[in-house]
This record gives C-alpha cells, structure tokens and sequence, in this order.
C-alpha cells in the first residue's frame, strides 16, 4: 500500500483515495508532429526498474493532480509535487541522489539537463 | 426543487446514530481562494471567512469548507440560495469564478452518539482519533467505494455524500454502527 502526500492539500493520501495517470513530464507532440513523435506521445512509455515519476489525482480528496518520485522496485517514495511542474524540484532530486546516486541522470526528463 | 431528503430522513441505531438529515442549500464556488473580492463574497453571504487549507469556518448554522486549492463549499439555508448567488455573481463581476447551486447534488448524513469516530473508522482511510480529527477539519475522502466529505460539529460528524448513492452511503454507515459492532479503539 503506497501513502503518498499530496502536495495541494497535504494529506497523506492512502493509495485507495489515488487514480494514477502513468509517467510524467511527457512532452505533448500534437498536429504538425512527425509520426515518430506523435507515436512516442501517444503510446510510449518508460517502464524502469528504479526510479520512476508518475502522475497521481487526489481523486476521493481535493481532485488534483501532481506528480510522485518513487522508486519502482522498493516503492521508497522520494518526495510528491505539484502536476505543474516542468521538471522536478531541486529538494526531490536532491531526495533521490542521496538514496540512489547517479538515478537523477537516468530520468528521461532530465535528459540534457546536466 | 426537489425534496431535502433522498431516503426520507432514514435512521438507524447501532453503538452511533445514523440519519439522514435535509440537504441544507449548498454552493461550489470555485476561484482564486487568495482575492480580496472571493474573500468579501464568502462573507457577504456566510459571514465566515474564506477557510484555510482543509478547515471548515462556521457562523451560526452558515459554513464555509475547503474542498481544493480553487474551490469552497458554501453552506446556508435552503431558501437563501439564489440570494446568495446574486450576491456572487455580483461581489466577484469581472472576476473569474463558478458558483454553482449543488443542493440538490448531495445526500447529508448525521453520526451522533460515542461511537461516532468508531463507525466512519471503519469506512474510510482517514485517522480519525481523537487529537487527530477534531472540529473545523474538512476531511474529503472515499466511504467505501462512493467519495464522500466529512466534519465534525458538537455532538456528531456531518457527512456528504452524492445523492445518487444515498442509499449505499447509509447502508454502510448503518452497518459499520450495527449493535454489537463496535470495537473500542477509541475508548
């Protein structure tokens, strides 16, 4: 059972109040796309063994969305975030280097980033 | 309009009262919680200020909850909804908001009685320990299967619930609070 903090409200939500939606920081590639990124937008997606960030909605709670570090294999929960984020605050890389050192380069959102 | 009640004011007895209780006139106002204008609005018509995170205001039988970052439901009688949105509607003029009259959206369910803690315990992932849960908290969160917000007032917990799923809320409200069902965590 995952207990994840939403950062709109600040409970600390029971993952049965939780609707996941899956990776986070996609990058939309809409009309005007090539097909090559339209297709990766639209249906592919990392799977890692490790660390991953996901969208969650507060759905039984305040409705929001934000997004979770955790790590896949031990479900160790890094540190949760506003949805409207463009890449993951300092405080939770911060969270993840010191537990898994060299994770934070692997996040395909921080591709370029360092 | 249609009737306050969707199971005509049911009740059940167990270690905690269950009653379904009328729906009082209830608006969803959404918009910028921090504007001075949202402020004097919640006021104007429920004389509570704008709640903090997860808090309920009360003044009199009139509340004020948090239900999001952007989002507060006002309580108050029945009849005074449309004067309360006339007054909105002119408060918050230019501004960008949604006031919606959802009274008849909502089943509202009483727990009375010790055991009240205890029975909605058993419904819902919320600690509800005394020191934990006390009055002025707002709690939205899942009863069961069905979504639902919870208070607490002197004297027992007020919940809300959709009314489409009156029936299911207070069936499973009566079980957990069925006689012989209490466990006494709380005592």
């Amino acid at each position: 059972m995952l207990l994840l903090t939403c950062p709109h409200c600040g409970i600390d939500a029971d993952e049965t109040e939780l609707a996941p939606g899956g990776e986070a920081h996609l990058t939309r590639h809409g009309p005007g796309a090539t097909d090559d990124d339209f297709e990766s937008y639209l249906f592919l997606r990392d799977n890692p063994r490790g660390v991953h960030l996901e969208r969650w909605r507060h759905a039984n709670g305040c409705g929001k969305w934000f997004i979770a570090a955790r790590c896949t294999v031990s479900l160790e929960v890094f540190g949760t975030y506003p949805a409207q984020t463009a890449r993951p605050p300092q405080h939770v890389l911060d969270a993840i280097e010191a537990k898994r050192p060299g994770a934070t380069r692997k996040l395909p959102v921080m591709e370029g980033a360092r | 309009m249609s009737d306050a009640t969707v199971l005509g004011a049911a009740q059940a007895e167990g270690f905690a009262t269950v009653r379904e209780v009328p729906a009082p006139g209830m608006i969803a106002l959404k918009g910028d919680l921090s504007s001075p204008a949202l402020a004097e609005a919640v006021r104007a018509v429920t004389g509570c200020a704008v709640p903090g995170l997860r808090r309920i205001e009360a003044a009199g039988p009139a509340c004020a909850g948090w239900m999001a970052p952007d989002e507060v439901l006002l309580i108050v009688q029945r009849g005074d909804v449309p004067a309360a949105l006339a007054t909105i509607a002119e408060r918050l003029s230019g501004a960008h908001h949604l006031a919606a009259d959802v009274s008849d959206m909502r089943a509202v369910f009483r727990l009375e009685g010790a055991g009240a803690r205890e029975a909605l315990a058993k419904l819902a992932p919320v600690d509800l320990a005394p020191g934990a849960f006390e009055p002025g908290e707002l709690r939205r969160t899942r009863l069961a299967q069905v979504p639902a917000a919870f208070w607490m007032e002197e004297g027992g917990i007020t919940l809300v619930c959709f009314r489409s799923v009156a029936r299911y809320a207070f069936d499973l409200l009566a079980g957990a609070a069925a006689p012989g069902g209490a466990v006494g965590h709380f005592a």
